[in-house]
């Protein structure tokens, strides 16, 4: 039985536990033993990306160590994922990394499945968030995974490879831009017809998600984890 | 650099302006979504692209850890055919030269009182125009988009388009009020349709080619091995100014050099393509010194460094002066299509401006500060460069540097400080997780943070309410 060591990232910590629990769900329903190293945090992204390298430091060398000795990592996190795959080396100077999978990656790649038996009755776009697309090259394992799903119909969203403007502290130091680059994203899953927009990132969710919640726009955000672990036996929103 | 970009406001405040502005917004987007499309098309043409990006990054990064040999031989070569090489260290002294160069020439008799010149931004980089001025000397742009720019008063918002912004109405409107003011006034009942406009600037400019004694361009290339200049360009005036007046006058950044012609095959792909999205560009300009009876008889070649060694001395940011001007990066970044040029505050807007100006100009001013936050991060840059910058990396490489520097930046390090303490003291990480949680708020309140993250991020979006519970919590309950 494969194991894995899921690193949950602290935003999904707090702010989304059930992108957590879903990859755990959908993890073990495929026969993989997960594990939750307890000491974990935060991989540093924010302090780095914002200039910050010395006080991202003692956080990728933290993860190295709390991460130590797994066949595997998996995040349910795109943006997370390809920082720690690609920055912490090079933070720590290549000191033999845990391989780091997102989630899609390892279900795709390691376990070879495409069909996980989720069932999710609801038209959804999806969105391929930056990081996952241009760091990670994700490719299409999101949507040949969704296209598997029971009862999912996907729909085309335009303009899907530009970027929802989140941006991590550019969102707050670039209100406008990041507000502007928001609702056209916003503008363009309601203009796809789904009722869900579906991407690997949390992070990118929430400012989505916060955009159209203000603008009362008709679209409801989710982790393409969620609508994984989603059943028959066990729909989405039911036990939630 | 340029006087006119002293003082600019930091691009946060001036792209506020610029989201608000509906008719900007939507020129720009028309305009950048057109040759995004067309260069994604132009490109994946070529089959071997990717490999053509690396022979082009290959080439740049080796000239330029060999730049001072590849500098002289230049030098050597140039003066060899004719031209005479005159070194710059800054803008000031560019200017200098070039002034000093423009009132030497010979007029017949008479001082050379204008100059016609040859789209550059490396002229614009300088402010070259506005210190001829101060010179007593005109300077005119020949560039249909520069003179659009300049009969308005205005200022540059792209590399390649300078006028991006305007749209055909606007234009109309321009050449109306002020062809008239610098030389022959625009046509009667002049209307917005495109050849209309063109027909008018072409007038407007054949009265200026025929008359000009001297001219002044950059280069999109230099060549070392036979002192040769390289100027692309689309619509022939650049041609005109290059053949026609008896002085030519070359201001050109140093790290355009490159070692070898046959280098240049690799650069007449990788350019056109990724510029203009067409497979060759109409008119390709390349001359070595001087040629008796044929051209201009003087040629001079002011070689403008202006913070190029020092960004050469940085091994991130060195990468920056592998570009090509292309504006690839310009087309494709979601920033720059809802900020505009205009917030960059310099020659260089967009993300490749963002790398540039901050290490051309150091991080001094308020603008420059800024500018390495001025983007998501999301890559689509480093994506289209032709010369694989990793633009993303330069920019999170620069805010340190913003970060080490800037007194202002005291409290949002003592924020980063406090948030890598929590995260690698478990019970500090606890603790804060669970105020959280209690507070069922994901930012506290706003003055306990710098710079009012809670307030920008409220003012356009709703903070998700934090669940009851942790993952970490439901894992200890459930799992463990």
């Amino acid at each position: 039985m494969p194991k894995i060591a899921l690193f949950v990232t602290c935003v999904n910590d707090v702010a989304f536990p059930s992108t957590g629990i879903a990859a755990v769900r959908v993890l073990e329903r495929l026969g993989v033993e997960v594990d939750f190293p307890e000491a974990q945090t935060c991989c540093g992204q924010m302090q780095y990306n914002t200039g910050y390298p010395a006080e991202a430091k003692p956080l990728a060398e933290k993860f190295a160590g709390d991460f130590r000795g797994y066949d595997a990592v998996v995040v349910p996190s795109g943006s997370c994922g390809a920082f720690v795959r690609d920055v912490h080396p090079r933070l720590l100077g290549a000191d033999d990394p845990p391989p780091v999978y997102e989630l899609t990656e390892y279900l795709v790649d390691v376990l070879g499945a495409q069909d996980v038996g989720a069932y999710f009755p609801h038209r959804v776009a999806y969105h391929p968030t930056c990081h996952s697309s241009r760091l990670l090259k994700l490719g299409d394992r999101p949507t040949r995974l969704l296209r598997r799903v029971a009862g999912l119909e996907l729909v085309e969203l335009p303009g899907a490879q530009e970027c929802c403007g989140f941006g991590g502290t550019f969102s707050v130091k670039n209100p406008d831009v990041s507000a502007a680059m928001g609702a056209d994203k916003v503008a363009h899953a309601v203009e796809s017809g789904a009722e869900y927009l579906i991407a690997a990132d949390n992070s990118c969710l929430m400012h989505i998600g916060g955009t159209a919640r203000r603008s009362e726009a008709p679209i409801k955000t989710l982790h393409l984890a969620e609508v994984l672990a989603s059943t028959a036996d066990s729909p989405y929103g039911a036990s939630a | 650099m340029k006087d006119v970009y002293l003082g600019m406001p930091s691009f946060p405040e001036a792209a506020r302006t610029a989201t608000k502005d509906e008719r900007l917004r939507a020129n720009l987007t028309r305009a950048t979504h057109t040759i995004r499309d067309k260069r994604a098309k132009a490109v994946t043409e070529i089959e071997d692209w990717a490999e053509l990006v690396e022979a082009g990054k290959a080439i740049k990064d080796h000239t330029l850890r060999h730049l001072d040999e590849y500098l002289l031989q230049l030098e050597a070569k140039v003066t060899e055919a004719g031209g005479q090489v005159h070194w710059a260290r800054d803008a000031a002294e560019a200017n200098r030269i070039v002034a000093g160069l423009v009132k030497a020439a010979d007029g017949g008799g008479d001082q050379i009182r204008e100059v016609v010149k040859v789209k550059s931004m490396a002229t614009q980089e300088i402010g070259l125009n506005e210190a001829l001025a101060a010179e007593g000397v005109a300077a005119y742009e020949t560039d249909l988009a520069e003179l659009i720019v300049q009969l308005g008063d205005d200022l540059p918002s792209h590399i390649l388009v300078p006028a991006i912004h305007r749209n055909r109405t606007e234009i109309r409107d321009i050449f109306r009020a002020n062809m008239a003011r610098y030389g022959r006034p625009a046509p009667e009942g002049l209307t917005d349709a495109p050849a209309d406009l063109a027909e008018a600037a072409r007038l407007h400019l054949r009265e200026k080619f025929l008359r000009a004694k001297v001219a002044v361009s950059g280069a999109n290339f230099m060549i070392a091995e036979t002192g040769t200049l390289v100027v692309l360009e689309s619509e022939g005036n650049g041609r005109m100014c290059l053949t026609l007046p008896e002085t030519l006058i070359s201001v050109v950044g140093i790290e355009k050099v490159i070692p070898s012609f046959r280098d240049l095959e690799v650069f007449l792909q990788l350019l056109p393509r990724s510029s203009t999205a067409e497979r060759m560009n109409p008119y390709t300009t390349m001359w070595t010194g001087t040629a008796a009876g044929d051209g201009p008889r003087t040629f001079h070649l002011v070689l403008l460094d202006n913070g190029r060694t020092d960004t050469l001395a940085d091994t991130v940011g060195r990468q920056a002066l592998r570009c090509i001007r292309c504006s690839a990066c310009l087309n494709v970044c979601p920033v720059y299509e809802r900020a505009g040029g205009h917030a960059y505050g310099s020659a260089y807007p967009g993300p490749i401006g963002a790398i540039l100006s901050p290490q051309l100009r150091g991080t001094a001013s308020e603008i420059d500060a800024s500018l390495p936050y001025a983007s998501s991060l999301c890559g689509a840059c480093f994506e289209a460069c032709p010369v694989a910058i990793d633009i993303p990396e330069v920019l999170v490489h620069l805010r340190a540097r913003v970060a080490d520097a800037e007194p202002g930046h005291r409290a949002e390090r003592a924020a980063m400080q406090a948030a890598t303490y929590a995260m690698t003291h478990p019970a500090a990480y606890r603790a804060a997780e669970a105020a959280a949680i209690k507070a069922r708020r994901l930012l506290p309140p706003d003055r306990k943070l710098p710079l009012g993250p809670a307030k920008a991020w409220t003012e356009t979006r709703d903070l998700p309410e934090l669940p009851k519970q942790t993952f970490r919590q439901w894992w200890k309950e459930n799992h463990r």
